[in-house]
C-alpha cells in the first residue's frame, strides 16, 4: 500500500471519526462521576439533527455572521490537510508549512470572533475578547514547540526539517526515548495547548451555562441549525488536529505495515481523548487570571526544551 | 544508564525552574527535598572514574539522609514554628523575573560549556550546564527572596550546584571531605534555622525587608 | 601530637564550658584553654621552623597529612592564639560585669528589653571558633581550609548575637547569609582548581605541595577562574570592598571582645585562603594576574573605607571600616610582590594587635557611656584615664604614625612601591592613608578631650581585666615599631617568601 493511499485512508478516518472524540471525553467523565452518560455517538446525532433544521439569523447581523461558521470549518480542514496523518507525510507538505497551519487556524478563529462581534451582544463580545486574549498567549507557545521540533530535525539531519510532516512523523519519539529526554517536555506542553485551544477544563468549561465564566461557548450562542453544526464539527476536527500532533510526537514508527501504523496512530488519538476526559474529571477550572500563569509555565517548558535542543 | 542520567538532569533543571517559580514556601521545601534525592541519584548514575562503588553508595546514603530527609524536616519544623499569615505570598512579578533570570543562566552555562573544551571531556553531557544553572538558581533565590527561609533554601540550592560540579572529580580519598562538607552544610542550616526562630520572635515576621536599622 | 592538641584543646574547652556548672570554673577553663593553645602554637611554630631550616628533621604532620603547618599559616595561627588570650582575659571581666547586672536589660538606644545568650553557649562557641581558626591556619588542604572557614562563620554567628536585640539579630543574619554564600563561591574556586589539575590528583592530603609542584602543567584558564572565585568567596569573608557590607554591621553589634577577634584573627584567616590561591597561581606563572587583581581590590577597599570613615559618627563602625582599609593594605602589599609582601606580613601582625586593643577599649567606653555615637562620648581622660591614654595611642598606631609597628609596615610597603616605580599606586596609597588619618583623628581626639557629659556618673573602675590586655597589646605594637626581633623577622620573612616575597 503506497504512502499516499495510507494518507487518504487516515484522512477519511479523521473526517469520519473526529466527532467521536467529544463523545469519548464525555463518556470518560461520566464513568468517572459514576453516571451512565450520553451515548458515545451523541455528537453524530446532534450534527444530523442540526443539519436538518433551518437557521435563525438575527436581522441586525451582516454577511460576516453567516460566513463565520463556514470559514471556520474550511480553515480547520485545510490545517488538518497539512498535518501528516497515520505516520504518512501530507502530500501538501512544504518547507515551513507549520507557519501556514498555525495561521490558518488563527484565521478560522478570527472569523468566528468577527461573527460573534457582529451580533452586537455584550456577552458574545466578552467571550470573543477572552478567546482572542488566550489564543494570543497560546500562539507563541505553539511556535516554540514547532521550533524545538524543527531544531531536532535539523540536528538529526532530516530532510524537510521545517515541515510538519517531518516534525510529527515519528522521529521525535525516537529522540526522546534515545538520548534527548528534554523532547519529552513537548507532549506536556502540547497537551496543555490542546486544552486551551479546545476550551477544555481547566481552562474553560464546555458544559457551563453561566455566560460570565464561558469563553468559547458564549461566542456561538446566536448560531443555530447548519451553522452550529459546522462550528461543532470544526471544533471536533480541531481536537483531532491537536491530538494528532500529540500522537505524532509520542508514537514511534514501529510497524512495517503502513496501515497498521495508521491504526496505531488512530488508537493513540483516541487514547488522548481518554486522557483529556481523565484530566477534566480530576481537575477544577482555574480562575481566569491564572490561565496566563498556566500558559506562561507551558511557555517556559517549551523554551527550556528549545534551549536544550538547540544548544547542546 | 546514560538515558536515566539524562532524564535525571532534565528533571533537575525543571526542578530549578519550578523552585524559582514557586510562590509559597511549602512546595519549595518539597522541591528542595526532591533535588536532594536527585543529587544522590545523579551520583550513582554518573560514570565514576576511579571512585569506588562502595564510597559512592556511602556518600549517596549520606546525601539522602541529610539533603532529602533532614533538611525538609528541619525546614518544615521551622516553617510550622514561624507559621506566618497566609497572605505572605511574595509578589508574582519577582517570580517572573526570577524564572527569566534562571533561563538566562541556563543559556549562559550552555554557551560556557561550548567554550570550555575540558568541561566537555570531563562531564557527562548536560551535567555541567545543569550544575551551573542550579548554582545560579540558588543565588537568584538568595538575592531575590525577601523571606529568611527562602534565602536559606537558596543557599542550599547553590550548595547543591557546587556539589554537582565537583561530582566527576570525586576520588576515593576525598570521601572524608565530601562528608565533612555535608556535615558543614547541615550545621549551617541548623544554625540558620535557629536564627530564623529568633528573627520570628523578635520581628514577628521572617521578612528580611524589615532589616533596615543598620546602615551608614 | 602538639598539632592535634591545637584542635583538641579548644574542643575540649568547649565541652568543658557546656559541662561546667559555675561561672568561675568556666572562666578558669577559658584561661587554661587560651594559655595551653598559646603554648602549643609556640611549640608547633618552633618545630616547623626548625624542620624548614634543617631537612633532616621530620615535618610535623597529623590526621594523615591534613594538618601540615607552614610558616605562612603559622603567622596567622600565632596571631589568633595571642588575640584569643587577650580576649579571654577581657572576657572574664566582661562576663563578670554582665552577670552582676539584672537579667532583663534595656537597649540603650530605644529602651527595648533584651536578654543575653547563656554564658555557657557563648564560651563554647568562642572555643569552637578558636578550633576552627586553628584548622584553617595549620592545614595544607584547600578543602579542609574551606571547611574550617565555614565553621568559623557558624561558630561566630552566635557570638555576634550575644545581646539578644533586634539590631544584633539583623547583623547576625546578614553575617550568616552573606558569608555563607560567599564561602560557597570559594568552594567553587576549589572545584575549579581541581579541574585545572585534572586528570592529575594529589596522592596524599597535602594538596598545596602537589599544586605547587604540578602548577606548570595545569590549565591556566581554569586556574584563573578558580582564583577569581577564591578571591570573591574569601574576599567576602575578609571584608574586601565591594563585598564588605556585613562587616561594619557585625563588628558594631557584636560584644567588643568578639569584634576584636573577628577583626584581628578571623579576617586574617580568610586572607590566608586567598594567599593559598595566590601561591598556586604564582607557581603556575600567573602571579601577575592574581597580583594585579589583589592590588585593584586592595586599593578599592582602601578607597571605600576612606569614604565611610570620614564623618563616621559611630565609633565601632569606624573601627570596622578601618579593618576594611587594613585588609585592603594587606591585599595591596601581597599583590605588589617583592619586599612589599614582607611589609604585608608585618602589617598583618601589627594591625591585628592594634585593632584588637582598640575594640577592647571601645568595649570599655561603651560599658561606661552607654552610647555608640562618638559625638556623645566626651572627656574620656577625666573618667577613664588609662583607657583614654591607650585610645589616643591606638589612634596613632592604627593610622600608621611613628613610632608604632604599623608605621614600619606601611612604610615598607610604600618603599617597595617606589622601588618598583608604581607611582600611581603609591600616590593613591598615600592620599587614601592621609584622608583616613584626618577622618579618624577628629572623632578619636574629640572623644578623649572635652568635659564628661553630666549624664555619665562616677568613674569607671579600670582593672587588670579590662585594661590589662589592651595595655599589653599596645606595648607589643610599640615594641614592633621600635625594633623587630631577629627570630620574628626571620619567621615573617619565611612566610613572605611562601607568599611570593
Amino acid at each position: 500500500m503506497s504512502a499516499f493511499a495510507t494518507y487518504c485512508c487516515s484522512l477519511i478516518a479523521a473526517l469520519v471519526l473526529a466527532p467521536l472524540l467529544p463523545g469519548i471525553i464525555n463518556r470518560v467523565k461520566a464513568k468517572y462521576a459514576g453516571r451512565q452518560g450520553k451515548p458515545v455517538l451523541q455528537l453524530y446525532y446532534d450534527l444530523a439533527k442540526l443539519l436538518r433544521k433551518g437557521a435563525v439569523i438575527s436581522e441586525t447581523t451582516t454577511w460576516v455572521f453567516a460566513a463565520g461558521p463556514t470559514l471556520s470549518l474550511a480553515t480547520t480542514a485545510v490545517a488538518l490537510l497539512l498535518l501528516p496523518l497515520g505516520g504518512a507525510a501530507s502530500p501538501l507538505a512544504f518547507q515551513g508549512d507549520f507557519l501556514l497551519a498555525a495561521y490558518i487556524l488563527g484565521l478560522g478563529r478570527f472569523f468566528l470572533i468577527l461573527a460573534a462581534l457582529d451580533t452586537g451582544s455584550a456577552f458574545e463580545g466578552m467571550g470573543a475578547s477572552r478567546e482572542a486574549a488566550y489564543s494570543a498567549l497560546a500562539e507563541p507557545v505553539i511556535f516554540l514547540c514547532f521550533l524545538c521540533l524543527a531544531g531536532l530535525g535539523s540536528a538529526e539531519q532530516m530532510p524537510m526539517s521545517l515541515s510538519l510532516s517531518s516534525m510529527f512523523a515519528g522521529a521525535p519519539a525516537l529522540a526522546w526515548t534515545g538520548s534527548r529526554p528534554e523532547v519529552f517536555l513537548l507532549p506536556l506542553v502540547i497537551f496543555l495547548l490542546l486544552l486551551v485551544e479546545n476550551c477544555r477544563i481547566p481552562i474553560d468549561d464546555p458544559n457551563t451555562h453561566l455566560e460570565l465564566t464561558m469563553i468559547h461557548e458564549v461566542m456561538i450562542l446566536d448560531h443555530s441549525g447548519p451553522d452550529l453544526a459546522f462550528i461543532h464539527y470544526a471544533a471536533a476536527l480541531k481536537l483531532w488536529f491537536f491530538s494528532a500532533l500529540l500522537a505524532g510526537i509520542l508514537v514511534p514508527s514501529v510497524c512495517a505495515d503502513p496501515l497498521a501504523q495508521a491504526g496505531l496512530n488512530i488508537l493513540a488519538i483516541l487514547a488522548v481523548a481518554v486522557a483529556v476526559g481523565v484530566t477534566e474529571s480530576v481537575m477544577a477550572r482555574v480562575r481566569l487570571f491564572r490561565i496566563s500563569h498556566l500558559l506562561g509555565g507551558a511557555g517556559m517548558l517549551a523554551a527550556l526544551s528549545l534551549i536544550l535542543t538547540l544548544m547542546r | 544508564m546514560s538515558l536515566l542520567l539524562q532524564i535525571a538532569i532534565v528533571l533537575l533543571l525543571l526542578g530549578n525552574l519550578a523552585m524559582l517559580a514557586a510562590r509559597r514556601l511549602e512546595p519549595r521545601i518539597t522541591l528542595v527535598a526532591l533535588q536532594g534525592a536527585l543529587l544522590a541519584a545523579l551520583l550513582l548514575l554518573a560514570p565514576h572514574n576511579g571512585g569506588h562503588l562502595l564510597h559512592s553508595l556511602l556518600l549517596a546514603a549520606a546525601i539522602i539522609a541529610i539533603k532529602a530527609v533532614s533538611f525538609p524536616l528541619l525546614l518544615r519544623r521551622t516553617l510550622r514554628k514561624v507559621s506566618f499569615t497566609p497572605h505572605a505570598v511574595s509578589a508574582s512579578k519577582d517570580h517572573k523575573f526570577a524564572v527569566l533570570a534562571g533561563m538566562a543562566g541556563l543559556i549562559f552555562s550552555l554557551w560556557l560549556e561550548t567554550r570550555l573544551p575540558l568541561a566537555q571531556a570531563l562531564y557527562p553531557p548536560l551535567l555541567f550546564p545543569a550544575a551551573l544553572t542550579t548554582l545560579f538558581a540558588g543565588l537568584i533565590m538568595v538575592v531575590g527572596r525577601n523571606r529568611a527561609l527562602g534565602q536559606v533554601m537558596g543557599y542550599l540550592v547553590a550548595e547543591n550546584g557546587i556539589f554537582l560540579l565537583s561530582m566527576p572529580l570525586m576520588v576515593e580519598s576525598s570521601t572524608w571531605f565530601e562528608l565533612s562538607l555535608l556535615l558543614d552544610v547541615f550545621v549551617a542550616v541548623f544554625v540558620m534555622g535557629i536564627a530564623i526562630n529568633h528573627i520570628n520572635e523578635t520581628f514577628e515576621s521572617i521578612d528580611v525587608g524589615r532589616f533596615c536599622s543598620l546602615r551608614d | 601530637m602538639m598539632l592535634l592538641l591545637l584542635l583538641l584543646l579548644p574542643l575540649a574547652g568547649a565541652a568543658a564550658m557546656l559541662l561546667a556548672g559555675r561561672s568561675p570554673l568556666r572562666h578558669a577553663a577559658l584561661l587554661i584553654t587560651a594559655l595551653g593553645h598559646n603554648l602549643c602554637s609556640a611549640l608547633v611554630t618552633r618545630d616547623t621552623l626548625r624542620a624548614a631550616a634543617d631537612p633532616a628533621l621530620p615535618r610535623l604532620e597529623a590526621l594523615g597529612g591534613v594538618l601540615c603547618p607552614d610558616a605562612l599559616g603559622l603567622v596567622f595561627l600565632c596571631l589568633a592564639s595571642l588575640l584569643f588570650t587577650a580576649a579571654s582575659v577581657y572576657a572574664v571581666g566582661y562576663l563578670n560585669s554582665e552577670n552582676d547586672k539584672k537579667p532583663l536589660r534595656r537597649h540603650f538606644r530605644d529602651g527595648s528589653a533584651f536578654t543575653n545568650a547563656p554564658e555557657q553557649r557563648f564560651l563554647a562557641c568562642l572555643c569552637c571558633f578558636l578550633a576552627a581558626m586553628s584548622l584553617v591556619t595549620t592545614t595544607q588542604h584547600l578543602g579542609a581550609l574551606w571547611v574550617g572557614i565555614e565553621v568559623t562563620t557558624l561558630a561566630s554567628a552566635p557570638l555576634i548575637y550575644f545581646h539578644r536585640h533586634k539590631e544584633a539579630l539583623e547583623a547576625t543574619w546578614k553575617y550568616l547569609m552573606i558569608c555563607s554564600v560567599g564561602i560557597a563561591l570559594a568552594l567553587l574556586g576549589n572545584v575549579l582548581f581541581t579541574i585545572a589539575f585534572h586528570p592529575q590528583a594529589p596522592e596524599g592530603h597535602n594538596q598545596m605541595a602537589f599544586y605547587l609542584a604540578a602548577a606548570a602543567q595545569a590549565q591556566p584558564e581554569w586556574l584563573k577562574a578558580g582564583f577569581i572565585f577564591l578571591l570573591v568567596g574569601f574576599g567576602t569573608k575578609m571584608g574586601l570592598a565591594p563585598l564588605h557590607n556585613w562587616l561594619p554591621d557585625a563588628h558594631s553589634q557584636a560584644p567588643s571582645l568578639v569584634s576584636a577577634l573577628l577583626s584581628g584573627a578571623l579576617l586574617n584567616c580568610a586572607f590566608l585562603g586567598i594567599l593559598r590561591g595566590h601561591q598556586v597561581l604564582r607557581a603556575a606563572g600567573l602571579g601577575d594576574f592574581s597580583g594585579s587583581l589583589l592590588v585593584f581590590f586592595g586599593l578599592l577597599s582602601m578607597a571605600t573605607a576612606a569614604v565611610f570613615i570620614v564623618g563616621q559618627g559611630h565609633y565601632k563602625r569606624m573601627l570596622a571600616y578601618s579593618s576594611v582599609e587594613h585588609m585592603g593594605i594587606l591585599a595591596l602589599g601581597v599583590g605588589l610582590g617583592g619586599a612589599a609582601v614582607f611589609g604585608a606580613m608585618l602589617h598583618a601582625v601589627c594591625h591585628s594587635l592594634t585593632k584588637c586593643m582598640l575594640f577592647l577599649l571601645a568595649g570599655n567606653i561603651l560599658a561606661h557611656y552607654h552610647t555608640l555615637s562618638s559625638y556623645d562620648v566626651r572627656g574620656l581622660r577625666w573618667c577613664m584615664p588609662a583607657t583614654a591614654a591607650l585610645w589616643a595611642g591606638g589612634f596613632l598606631a592604627i593610622t600608621g604614625s611613628p613610632p608604632f609597628g604599623l608605621f614600619v609596615s606601611e612604610f615598607s610597603i610604600l618603599h617597595s612601591m617606589i622601588s618598583m616605580e608604581r607611582w600611581g599606586v603609591a600616590c593613591l596609597y598615600l592620599l587614601l592613608l592621609g584622608i583616613i588619618f584626618v577622618g579618624m583623628s577628629v572623632p578619636f581626639l574629640r572623644m578623649v578631650q572635652g568635659a564628661t557629659p553630666p549624664a555619665v556618673k562616677g568613674a569607671f573602675r579600670e582593672d587588670i581585666f579590662n585594661v590589662g590586655p589592651c595595655a599589653a597589646l599596645g606595648v607589643l605594637v610599640l615594641v614592633l615599631g621600635l625594633f623587630v626581633p631577629g627570630w620574628l623577622g626571620a619567621f615573617l620573612r619565611q612566610a613572605a617568601i611562601l607568599a611570593g616575597g
